[in-house]
C-alpha cells in the first residue's frame, strides 16, 4: 500500500488499471452490447455465469470488504473502476445494489452485529447477493421518517437477484431470505438494471440493528452507492462518446464523413469536455470515501450533481448524432441513454445533491 | 538529479543568505534565480538545476512560509508562460543568458506581437514583413490587440520573410526590442473603457539576427510551442475551492440575503459545482504532469475557464439586482496588470468576454481538440499548397 498524502489522489494506480483490463476483458467476451440486446426482454437480463466471474472468481464483489471478514481488502477507489467498466458495457448486474449500497451499509454494522458480519462475508465472496429494499430514487439526505417503513417497497433495483433482502422497518434493520419475501417485477425504463415491487411480512427475517444504527448504515450505504454511481455514469458517457466518435467518422453524408462538419466536432469537442470533468469529479469522490475523507459528503454530491448530467447528455448527444439509426431498437444507443435517464433519478436526484452543497457550503436557499 | 532533501536545504540556504524581512525585493529575486531555485526544472545557470518540475513546490512551499517577495506571476504573464519556454527550447545560450533572469525577476515585461488586424485565428496569414540586411532584419507591419504593449521592453515577434511559399512555411520567430525608434504602440480602447491591449506599428525596426530564434522560414513551428504554453497557462494556475471568480459571487450570496430569489439560487448551485468540477480538472491535470503522463485535460482548461468566467460574472451583475444596473468607472486608463477577477461585477462580466477569444478563441481550441483528441476529420482546406502572396485576402 503506498503512502497516501492529504492531498486526493485524482489518479488511477497500476493495479487499478489491471484491474480495469480484466473487467473490460470479461465483459467483452461474455456481456457485449449484441448479448444485453438479446436478452433485455427475457425473463432476466443478467448473462447466466458473469457474476460468478466477476464477484467470485475475480473478487470484485469483495472490493469494499476487509480481508478479515472474507473480501479482498481494498477499497472504493478499485471498485470505481469496476463501476466504470460495468457503465460503459451498461451490464445488468447487481453491483452497485450489492457490492455497493449493501455490503457498505453492512460494514457500518459489522462491528456490533454478528448476523451482519456472517453475512458480509457471503456477499465478498459473490456467493450471496444482497439489496437494500429502498427504492431506487432513495436519496442518502432523506430523514429516516421520511424512508419507506412500509411492508411493500416499490422500484427495488436488483430485488429479483437477490437471495437476502435488508428491510428497515420502525424497529430497526432486519436481513429477509428472498424465500420469505414477495418479489414482483416492475416494467422498468432502464431495461438493464430491473426493479421490483418487495413486500415482507412483519416480523420475518434476522435483526441486524436497531433503528438508530440502521439509519446511520443505511445513509452510509446510499451515500457510498450515489458516490461510485459517479463512476458508472463516467464510463457510460465515455463509452457514448466514443462511439458517436467513431459513428460519425464512419458515417458519410454531403460527400463528406459527417464528423467533419464543425457544428458537430463542437458539440463532440464539448462533450469531451464534460467527461474530462465527469472524470475529475467521479475519481474525486472514489477517492475521498476510500480515505474516509470529512470532505466525503460534499465530494459525493458536487460529482453526482455534475456527472449525471454529463452521462444523460452523451447518451443524448449518442442518440442524435446516429441519426436514424440511433432510434433503433438493434443499436445498442437506447440501452446507454435508458441506463443513463434512469441513473440521473437513482440515489438521489442532481436537485437532492445540489441542495446538500448548498447546506455543505453555506449557499442558503432564500428565505 | 536533485531531490527534495537538497532543495529544501538550499532554499533555506538561501533566506538565511538573504533574509526577506532586510533583503530589497528585487535583490532577492536576483539571488533566488541565480541559486537555481526560479524555476528548478530549467538548466543550471538560467535559474534552474535540472531538477523534476515536480519539486518546484518544494522550494514554493518553504519560501511562502519564509514570507518570501514573489515575483508576481500576474505582472509578468507572458514572459513567464509564454517567452520564457520559447526562448529556453529556441534561444541561444546567449539569448537564454541575456533574457531569462530579468524576464523572471520582473524587471522587463514581455508581451506577444503575433495578431494582426488581417490574421487572428488565421494567425499563419499574417503579413507584417521582415527582411534581411546585412546582420539585421528590417520589420514592417502592423500588430493589434497587443497585451501589455505600453509596459513592455521586449516582444515576441512574427513575420513573414518569404511570401512565395505557402502561409505555414514563411514565417520567422524575433525577439523585438520594444523601445527601437521604429516600434510604435498606441492604446486600443476596449470593452471595458479602459486600455490593456494595443496597437503597434512597426517601421523599419532594426532586428539583430542574433535576435531570431530557430531557423529562417521554421517561425511556425516556434510559434507551436509558445501558443501551446498560452493555453496552459491560461486557466492553469492552482486554486483553492471556491479561489477565482466564484468566490465573489458566493461570497455576495452570503453577505446579502435580500437579493437571493430562487432561481439565482439554482443557478449558482450549478456554477458551484462546474467550478469546482474545473478546479479538480485542473488538479488532475497538475498530477499528470507530476506522474509524467501528460493528458490532453490541458487543452480542456482553457475553454472551461472561458466558459465559467462569463457565466459566472453573468450571474453576478443579475444577483446585484439594482446596482448590477452601475458600472465603477468608463474612465480610460493603461492598466499595468490583466486582471479577469479585479474590480466589480460589471467590469468582471465585460472583460471576462475576452476570456474565449485571446489566447484563441472557443471556436478555434473546439476544433483542435476535435480534430486531434478525438481524431475527427479536418475542415477542407483551400490555403495548402497556395504561396502566401496569392492568397486572397
Ligand atoms: C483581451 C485580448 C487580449 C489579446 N492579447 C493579445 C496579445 O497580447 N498578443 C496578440 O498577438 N494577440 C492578442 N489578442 C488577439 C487574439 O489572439 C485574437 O483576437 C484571436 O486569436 C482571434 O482572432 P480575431 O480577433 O482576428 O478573430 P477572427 O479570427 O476574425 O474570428 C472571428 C470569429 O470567427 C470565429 N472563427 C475564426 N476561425 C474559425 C474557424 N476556423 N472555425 C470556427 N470559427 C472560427 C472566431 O472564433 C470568432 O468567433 C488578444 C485578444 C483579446 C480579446
Amino acid at each position: 500500500m503506498t503512502e497516501r498524502t492529504a492531498q486526493s489522489d485524482l489518479l488511477y494506480s497500476e493495479t487499478e488499471d489491471d484491474l480495469r483490463a480484466a473487467v473490460r476483458s470479461l465483459l467483452t467476451d461474455r456481456a457485449g452490447h449484441q448479448e444485453l440486446l438479446g436478452r433485455i426482454e427475457s425473463d432476466s437480463p443478467y448473462v447466466p455465469g458473469l457474476w460468478k466471474a466477476l464477484a467470485g472468481d475475480m473478487g470484485a464483489a469483495g472490493l469494499l470488504v476487509p480481508e478479515k471478514l472474507g473480501g479482498q481488502g481494498a477499497s472504493h477507489r478499485e471498485a470505481a473502476v469496476v463501476l466504470e467498466e460495468l457503465g460503459r458495457a451498461v451490464t445488468p448486474a447487481p453491483y452497485l445494489t450489492s457490492a455497493v449500497v449493501a455490503t457498505e451499509t453492512l460494514l457500518a454494522l459489522a462491528g456490533e452485529s454478528t448476523p451482519a458480519a456472517e453475512l458480509l462475508s457471503g456477499l465478498a465472496s459473490g456467493r450471496t447477493v444482497a439489496v437494500l429494499a429502498v427504492p431506487l430514487s432513495a436519496s442518502p439526505y432523506a430523514e429516516p421518517s421520511e424512508r419507506s417503513t412500509a411492508s411493500t417497497v416499490t422500484g427495488v433495483a436488483d430485488a429479483g437477484a437477490a437471495d437476502v433482502l435488508l428491510v428497515s422497518r420502525a424497529d430497526g434493520l432486519y436481513a429477509v431470505p428472498a424465500g420469505e419475501a414477495t418479489v414482483e417485477p416492475q416494467i422498468p425504463l432502464d431495461l438493464t438494471r430491473p426493479l421490483a415491487r418487495v413486500t415482507t411480512e412483519a416480523g420475518s427475517g434476522t435483526l441486524l440493528a436497531g433503528p438508530d444504527a440502521a439509519a446511520a448504515a443505511i445513509r452510509r450505504g446510499l451515500l457510498a452507492g450515489a458516490g461510485l454511481l459517479a463512476s458508472e455514469q463516467l464510463g457510460l458517457a465515455e463509452w457514448c462518446l466514443e462511439e458517436t466518435v467513431r459513428h460519425t467518422r464512419e458515417r458519410h453524408q454531403f460527400n463528406r464523413p459527417v464528423g467533419s462538419f464543425q457544428a458537430l466536432k463542437h458539440r463532440m469537442a464539448q462533450l469531451w469536455l464534460d467527461v474530462v470533468g465527469a472524470r475529475a469529479a467521479a475519481r474525486a469522490a472514489a477517492d475521498a470515501l476510500a480515505t474516509g475523507s470529512p470532505d466525503a459528503p460534499l465530494t459525493v454530491a458536487v460529482a453526482q450533481a455534475y456527472c449525471s448530467k454529463v452521462a444523460v447528455r452523451a447518451a443524448e448527444e449518442c442518440v442524435q448524432l446516429h441519426g436514424g439509426i440511433g432510434m433503433t431498437w438493434e443499436h445498442p444507443a437506447h440501452i446507454a441513454l435508458k441506463r443513463a435517464k434512469s441513473d440521473q433519478l437513482a440515489l438521489g436526484s442532481a436537485g437532492r445533491h445540489q441542495d446538500a452543497i448548498a447546506a455543505l457550503v453555506d449557499l442558503p436557499a432564500p428565505a | 538529479m536533485t531531490d527534495a532533501e537538497e532543495l529544501r536545504s538550499l532554499t533555506r540556504q538561501l533566506l538565511a543568505d538573504h533574509p526577506p524581512a532586510t533583503t530589497d525585493r528585487t535583490d532577492f529575486l536576483r539571488a533566488r534565480f541565480d541559486a537555481g531555485l526560479a524555476w528548478v526544472h530549467y538548466p543550471v545557470g538560467l535559474g534552474g538545476l535540472d531538477a523534476p518540475r515536480a519539486l518546484q513546490a518544494v522550494v514554493d512551499t518553504e519560501l511562502a512560509a519564509a514570507g518570501a517577495p514573489d515575483n508576481d506571476p500576474r505582472r509578468i504573464g507572458i514572459g513567464l508562460g509564454m517567452a520564457a519556454p520559447t526562448l529556453l527550447a529556441y534561444g541561444s545560450d546567449e539569448v537564454k543568458r541575456r533574457f531569462l533572469r530579468p524576464l523572471w525577476v520582473g524587471e522587463e515585461v514581455w508581451c506577444q506581437l503575433f495578431s494582426e488586424p488581417g490574421a487572428g485565428s488565421d494567425l499563419a496569414a499574417l503579413g507584417t514583413r521582415a527582411v534581411r540586411d546585412g546582420g539585421d532584419w528590417v520589420v514592417d507591419g502592423q500588430k493589434v490587440w497587443t497585451s501589455s504593449a505600453h509596459v513592455a521592453r521586449w516582444a515576441i515577434l512574427i513575420a513573414r520573410t518569404d511570401p512565395d511559399v505557402p502561409k505555414h512555411r514563411g514565417i520567422t520567430y524575433f525577439v523585438c526590442d520594444m523601445t527601437d525608434p521604429g516600434v510604435e504602440v498606441r492604446p486600443l480602447r476596449q470593452i471595458t473603457g479602459e486600455a490593456e491591449f494595443n496597437e503597434v506599428f512597426l517601421t523599419g525596426v532594426r532586428i539583430p539576427d542574433a535576435h531570431r530564434l530557430g531557423e529562417t522560414g521554421d517561425g511556425w513551428r516556434v510559434a507551436q510551442t509558445t501558443l501551446m504554453n498560452e493555453r496552459v497557462s491560461i486557466g492553469g494556475a492552482r486554486i483553492p475551492r471556491e479561489g477565482g471568480m466564484i468566490g465573489k459571487a458566493a461570497t455576495t450570496w452570503r453577505e446579502r440575503p435580500e437579493l437571493r430569489t430562487h432561481d439565482l439560487h439554482r443557478r449558482l448551485l450549478d456554477l458551484w459545482v462546474d467550478a469546482e468540477v474545473a478546479r479538480l480538472t485542473g488538479e488532475r491535470l497538475r498530477q499528470q504532469l507530476v506522474a509524467g503522463q501528460p493528458g490532453p485535460e490541458g487543452s480542456a482548461m482553457k475553454l472551461g475557464f472561458a466558459r465559467l468566467n462569463q457565466a459566472i460574472s453573468g450571474l453576478e451583475v443579475e444577483l446585484l439586482g439594482e446596482e448590477g444596473l452601475l458600472y465603477g468607472e468608463w474612465e480610460m486608463r493603461r492598466p499595468e496588470l490583466v486582471d479577469f477577477t479585479g474590480r466589480d461585477a460589471g467590469y468582471r462580466y465585460l472583460r471576462s468576454k475576452g476570456n474565449s477569444i485571446e489566447g484563441g478563441t472557443t471556436e478555434v481550441l473546439l476544433n483542435i481538440v476535435a480534430e486531434r483528441v478525438l481524431g475527427l476529420p479536418s475542415e477542407p482546406r483551400n490555403d495548402k499548397d497556395v504561396a502566401w502572396k496569392d492568397l486572397s485576402r
